[in-house]
């Protein structure tokens, strides 16, 4: 019992000292906070926004520091993992916000992670910057419906995402009956089907089958079997890259042949990497196409490729885009402070990013800007054509 | 009618991977009165070896399954002798809780060796036939097929076999099974070795249909393949291929006939009713305390 006792107090007081060792950052550096998926159900997505975040700070680490105010400061990262749970996401927010003491976070990119970690943001009036999350719920109050004063994101919003999918399902691909798959536990997913049906059935389309599944569930044969049952002319998948291969192949399988139709969530390598050729020649809307790039963009892409190897994905070119923003911000705000640096970031007008222009109202913390409908050929992702507000 | 059958079809396909599933957990808790809260997590092991097996040793189906399922059993059996082992005469709740802890530590091991999930190659080439309009695909006959004869095998093993016969009187009877010279250490590692390597075989049938695996995949379906068991009735080996193959129906046929959103919601709480009105399920027996 002695030895017990011995053994836990040890083990208590071991813990307490490595906790006390909190890493605050130096006198002429700027913390910034990351929290990124980089484990659990989307990986893909976690590895290229923390790709993208090393490389942008190490671009501005590399010149000499940035110059706010007159000083120069080194940048000082700190990458949090949410695990690809909600409540990490939230915690970890609360860890870089009081502990590390982040000037801003940004992060999370899934929606279903990014809200609740934007609650916490809002509350400890971080700035938070999501790179990726479409959902339109992250950057409003959940109770008022208000836009949050400290939270904003560096792509598109659903309302609008759902819109472009739709007119291209009507105009382009020329169908009027649709049927859409999605997670109804998930916000991203749900937001946008709904969306999507919205503005199909406005324009005179009928969503035929409207099916959901749970995150996690790998089954979706009774579903499938109803929306082939139904008879759509079109398939809608607003579903993450690892679980749209397995429905593309369980659809195969039962025979269904109609196009598929997917969102932004479909552009990871790994989807291809997972689906294989089930998932050749079908289009979805994604925020950027690296293959059409403008100089910026040009720019990013080669100087990714020579530090990764591989071409960045619309994850990685939203990252390196909030940390073009958030630069902009400490500079025009002059002083590391996260007053300051709010109100900078809610006056930038316009800014000319990798993933295209991006124009800013006062009060919302929603960029306007264009969409691209990519296409699967092969084992790249296509330009198809472009989607203007 | 071909909406039905169709249905019919898909239900038969996952009722055979519960059932599997199922079948590891009700013999453990046959023999051991102890439930491994672990075997999902073994199941999502044996998809991962199908996975290392197809991908980097390049084997075809057959070695790939019997690799899978072999790896497997003697991980179980590791698993038995130094987590379960130590703590037969322990209560129940100590044997649980090390039981999820394993499950926990398995998890996380696979995550280290990959956060990603993994695309596992194609082992047998798929063929849809239709007639009218129903489609039937290859894969899932040889799903179904292989499962059925899984389960016969067991069954012959456990009515037909000594070693059968000795996991049926440890279950009956665990203090005087020792007394007529049964060594009950063996018996109980084999009975983990099969109901492991049945769970991996559900793994790798699970790796063919849903050719996307993750480290987290095991959870949900252990869970599901858990309650099939206990509707069954825990203990009774019949009772949970029975339990996983009404479960599979009610959670196709709602989705099918009611509605996708709630397929789950209605599933399980028809399960609750079920075990209201029977609660040993519908197999099983209440046990009566020996004193």
């Amino acid at each position: 019992m002695k030895r017990v006792m011995l053994l836990v107090s040890l083990m208590l007081l071991i813990s307490l000292l490595l906790g006390a060792c909190s890493t605050g950052a130096g006198k002429n550096e700027i913390p910034v906070g990351v929290i990124a998926e980089i484990t659990g159900d989307i990986p893909a997505v976690g590895a290229s926004c923390k790709n993208a975040a090393e490389l942008a700070v190490k671009e501005i680490n590399d010149a000499g520091g940035l110059d706010v105010g007159g000083t120069k400061y080194q940048i000082k990262l700190y990458i949090e993992d949410n695990a690809g749970k909600a409540d990490q996401s939230a915690s970890a927010a609360q860890k870089l916000a009081t502990q590390q003491n982040v000037v801003a976070i940004i992060g999370p990119n899934a929606s279903r992670y990014a809200i609740p970690a934007s609650e916490i943001a809002e509350s400890s009036e971080v700035v938070l910057i999501s790179p990726w999350s479409t959902n339109p719920k992250t950057t409003l109050d959940a109770k008022t419906d208000e836009p949050k004063q400290y939270v904003f994101r560096a792509a598109f919003i659903d309302p609008f995402q759902g819109r472009v999918v739709a007119k291209f399902a009507l105009d382009n691909l020329e169908t009027t009956k649709a049927a859409v798959l999605y997670d109804v536990a998930s916000d991203y997913n749900k937001g946008i089907a709904e969306f999507f049906k919205q503005t199909y059935e406005e324009n005179g389309g009928t969503v035929v089958a409207f099916e959901t599944y749970t995150t996690g569930d790998k089954d979706f044969s009774a579903q499938l079997t109803k929306i082939k049952d139904a008879g759509p002319e079109v398939i809608f998948l607003p579903n993450y890259y690892s679980e749209v291969p397995l429905q593309i192949q369980q659809a195969h399988r039962l025979g269904i042949d109609v196009p598929f139709l997917g969102s932004d969530s479909w552009g990871s390598a790994e989807l291809i990497k997972l689906c294989g050729a089930d998932c050749e020649g079908y289009y979805f809307s994604t925020h950027y196409a690296p293959d059409v790039a403008t100089p910026v963009a040009t720019k990013f892409i080669e100087s990714y490729e020579a530090t990764y190897g591989v071409v960045p994905d619309d994850v990685a070119a939203l990252t390196y885009d909030s940390f073009g923003l958030l630069w902009q911000a400490l500079q025009s705000a002059g002083k590391v402070d996260r007053q300051a640096v709010r109100d900078a970031l809610a006056s930038i007008p316009k800014y000319e990013g990798v993933t295209g222009n991006m124009q800013f109202v006062e009060g919302s913390g929603d960029p306007i800007k264009s969409a691209v409908i990519l296409q699967v050929q092969g084992d790249k992702f296509v330009w198809f054509a472009n989607a203007n507000p | 009618m071909t909406y039905f059958l169709q249905q019919v079809l898909n239900a038969a396909q996952l009722g055979s991977i519960y059932a599997l599933i199922a079948l590891g957990y009700t013999m453990v808790y046959g023999i051991l009165t102890m439930i491994n809260f672990a075997h999902g997590d073994l199941f999502m092991v044996g998809a991962f070896f199908c996975f290392l097996a197809a991908t980097f040793l390049k084997l075809p189906f057959v070695p790939t399954l019997l690799v899978s399922m072999v790896g497997v059993a003697l991980l179980g059996v590791l698993i038995e002798r130094v987590a379960y082992k130590p703590l037969r005469t322990a209560p129940r709740v100590s044997a649980i809780i090390t039981a999820l802890g394993v499950g926990l530590f398995l998890e996380n091991f696979t995550l280290v060796f990959s956060p990603y999930p993994q695309s596992v190659p194609t082992l047998i080439k798929n063929v849809t036939w239709t007639f009218g309009g129903l489609s039937i695909s290859s894969l899932q006959i040889i799903i179904i097929v292989i499962s059925i004869l899984m389960m016969i095998m067991l069954d012959f093993i456990v009515q037909r076999t000594k070693v059968g016969m000795a996991m049926r009187a440890i279950s009956w009877d665990k203090a005087s099974v020792p007394l007529m010279g049964v060594p009950v250490n063996l018996i109980i590692s084999a009975t983990f070795a099969l109901g492991t390597g049945l769970g991996a075989s559900a793994g790798v049938m699970y790796a063919l249909a849903f050719p996307v695996i993750d480290p987290y995949m095991g959870i949900l379906i252990g869970w599901k393949a858990f309650i099939a068991a206990v509707v069954g009735g825990i203990g009774n080996i019949r009772g949970a291929m029975i339990g996983a193959f009404i479960l599979a129906i009610l959670e196709i046929m709602v989705a099918a006939y009611i509605s996708s959103t709630y397929r789950d919601f209605i599933a399980f709480a028809l399960l609750l009713l079920l075990l209201i009105f029977r609660p040993y399920g519908i197999l099983g027996k209440p046990r009566a305390q020996k004193v």
